[in-house]
């Protein structure tokens, strides 16, 4: 008799790994099938990370500069020669005082830089076109950078930019992305692809069948999961080699808090598509709810801390932001998994509550 | 025999709308039981609470001996239900329909080809044709196809006609009759009054509540004798006139002619010199074959 009941649990649990194995199946041609649909996703992530990578970038290169000095001297050419060399700026050639104006309004340099001697020390200006503040600004701190071990007999300022010496944006933006990418491919194609049963009625049909609910749900769920594997490691991927972001020693934590983060964006797609019952609408609510916000208040672009307060408490709730956050802490400065120890607590904790709730809401709706 | 379904006083409301207004009825096992009524009747919920989608606000179902509501996990896998839209997934072919539907009940669907073997043979010409591009009547065939490729006992098809060529109907109805030859019990309803002779029985449905309950047969029976056919050239004058005269109860047009429902009294020669009188040239009066469409108009109208 018990072997019997065993055989039967056995046999029955046979039989749901059937059922969802189908259900899978399913799934995937319905992804594959969607030519457009598989296109995008698996193009935006290279096209973001290559485009954020390579031509959106806050870093300042080719300032375009002219020296004008009272005094030919070992220092001034020195200087010049300095600026020359240097991949960040366009030397322009020395000039005249009276020249700096005319050529500044033409548009034709960035910044001049004026030396004049004075005894043994050498007081230097710099002007700058500041009608767009961040180039000013990082051309000022580079020519000072240039110009201070040159002409100044006072202890330099020696600073050392560490986990990313070169400041490439490349850096801060990769893990925007992917906090980004897996928002949009799990939580909107999930939540879509869930409520387009239920709008055309195939889940009624799925339901008056001896598929579980909980079996309806690890179907929808493991394809887009394995999706987002894909496009994980491609990311990676491009990341350690055409954006060269170091990844050494950190991969497999990268790996694991990545996994973690895609978990929680499924079970937010799944929390989307209990609330609505059109695909148009999961598609806005998701977009509206949850990609907004990540762009917006996750510090992909905007840091957290520059927020005021009460925007800063929202960015809380954003698990883009946590993800980001630790991201940018494994990859960068590449310490180990234990000091993102808030950001895999908080989001383990928004994973286990929504799908906590889903769960729950799933089994008692018969 | 304990019958298949069995509905006792059912009543379901939508926030304050009343969908269904206990409804009780049964369907004795093998039977092919029609439920005609117009949009909006109701049926579609009857058919949502009895697949175990819904629960009824009060009242009991119990189908094939088991309660919707607490035995909804056993039910769901022993009956056939065919929803009112078309319910398969466009983008997969019409084999990997059948195929899923066959693996998430757990058969095979070689071991039952033979039941479905005489709706599906025409699809199973080209097999690999989305479900999406097939027209009305072949996406019917493929959905009733997949409601019976795990055999169930009970049949719910949920206005299947609806949407299909007249040819295409006919031959669906046929199907279902031979069906039949395998003891399937079938729940079928339409709103098309025509259809619903093909069925043993019929229980006819409006605004949530059933009117009446009898085989096409019995329905239609004392129809014939008070009933009338009239046709004139001006059709609008003669139902103004007919509706004006005294010893006429109703009405109404009926395809090209229009139908008179008699009072005692009644006479049809004396009828068309009234109408003479009255300016409506060349009528003509003659019985009538009463159909279910005029039981539906009376019931509807004794109501109001």
């Amino acid at each position: 008799m018990r072997c019997f009941a065993s055989w039967l649990r056995t046999h029955n649990a046979l039989n749901n790994m059937n059922i969802i194995g189908s259900l899978i199946k399913k799934e995937a041609i319905h992804i594959v099938r969607d030519r457009r649909t598989m296109i995008v996703t698996l193009f935006i992530p290279l096209v973001l990370l290559l485009l954020f990578g390579f031509a959106i970038s806050t870093e300042v290169n080719n300032v375009r500069v002219v020296v004008v000095t009272d005094r030919h001297t070992d220092t001034s050419r020195a200087v010049s020669q300095a600026l020359a060399v240097n991949s960040y700026f366009s030397f322009m050639g020395m000039a005249p005082e009276a020249m700096v104006e005319p050529l500044l309004k033409e548009g034709k340099i960035d910044a001049a830089l004026i030396l004049r001697h004075d005894g043994a020390s050498m007081p230097h200006q710099v002007i700058v076109d500041a009608s767009n503040p961040s180039v000013a600004q990082a051309a000022v701190a580079y020519i000072n950078s240039v110009v201070s071990p040159q002409v100044s007999t006072a202890p330099a300022i020696i600073t050392r930019t560490l986990y990313n010496p070169q400041m490439k944006s490349s850096y801060n933006f990769v893990p925007g992305i992917m906090g980004m990418i897996f928002i949009l491919i799990c939580a909107i194609m999930t939540s879509v692809s869930i409520v387009r049963e239920k709008e055309t009625g195939t889940m009624d049909l799925l339901l008056v069948s001896p598929v579980r609910p909980g079996a309806v749900i690890v179907g929808k769920l493991v394809p887009y999961f394995l999706l987002s594997c894909v496009i994980l490691a491609v990311m990676l991927t491009m990341a350690y080699t055409v954006l060269g972001i170091p990844l050494s020693g950190s991969v497999v934590s990268v790996v694991g808090v990545s996994l973690l983060y895609i978990v929680l964006s499924l079970s937010i797609g799944l929390m989307v598509s209990a609330m609505v019952d059109t695909q148009v609408s999961a598609l806005i609510i998701s977009a509206m709810l949850f990609l907004v916000p990540v762009i917006m208040l996750s510090g992909m672009i905007f840091p957290v801390d520059n927020m005021p307060v009460a925007l800063q408490g929202v960015s809380c709730i954003i698990p883009a932001r946590w993800y980001i956050s630790a991201m940018r802490k494994l990859m960068i400065q590449q310490i180990p998994v234990t000091e993102v120890a808030t950001e895999v607590g908080v989001m383990v904790l928004m994973t286990v509550v929504l799908l906590g709730v889903q769960l729950r809401k799933f089994s008692s709706k018969k | 025999m304990t019958p298949v379904v069995d509905v006792r006083g059912v009543t379901k409301n939508y926030g304050t709308l009343r969908a269904l207004d206990g409804v009780s009825f049964s369907v004795a096992p093998g039977e092919m039981f029609g439920l005609i009524g117009p949009d909006g009747a109701g049926k579609s919920t009857l058919y949502r609470l009895l697949a175990t989608l819904l629960v009824p606000d009060t009242g009991s179902l119990t189908v094939l001996g088991l309660d919707t509501v607490k035995d909804y996990r056993a039910l769901r896998s022993r009956i056939g239900y065919m929803p009112e839209r078309f319910s398969l997934y466009p983008d997969l072919t019409i084999a990997e329909n059948l195929n899923f539907f066959a693996s998430i009940f757990g058969v095979d669907v070689k071991q039952n080809y033979d039941l479905i073997a005489p709706i599906f043979s025409q699809l199973a010409k080209f097999p690999d044709r989305p479900a999406g591009k097939l027209s009305g009547g072949m996406k019917q065939k493929l959905a009733l196809s997949c409601a019976l490729i795990h055999r169930p006992p009970l049949l719910l098809l949920d206005e299947p006609t609806t949407g299909v060529d007249a040819v295409s109907r006919n031959e669906f109805w046929d199907m279902l009759a031979s069906l039949r030859d395998y003891g399937i019990t079938i729940m079928v309803s339409t709103s098309y009054m025509d259809e619903a002779t093909r069925c043993d029985r019929i229980a006819m449905i409006d605004h949530g509540r059933i009117l009446r309950t009898d085989t096409p047969a019995g329905l239609v029976a004392g129809l014939d004798e008070n009933l009338y056919n009239a046709a004139a050239p001006d059709m609008f004058r003669l139902l103004e006139a007919l509706r004006r005269l005294p010893d006429v109860a109703d009405c109404y047009t009926f395809g090209a002619t229009l139908h008179v429902v008699a009072a005692p009294g009644f006479n049809p020669a004396a009828a068309l010199a009234r109408l003479k009188e009255m300016g409506v040239e060349g009528a003509t009066i003659y019985p009538a074959q009463g159909v279910i469409e005029d039981l539906f108009i009376k019931l509807t109208r004794n109501e109001r």
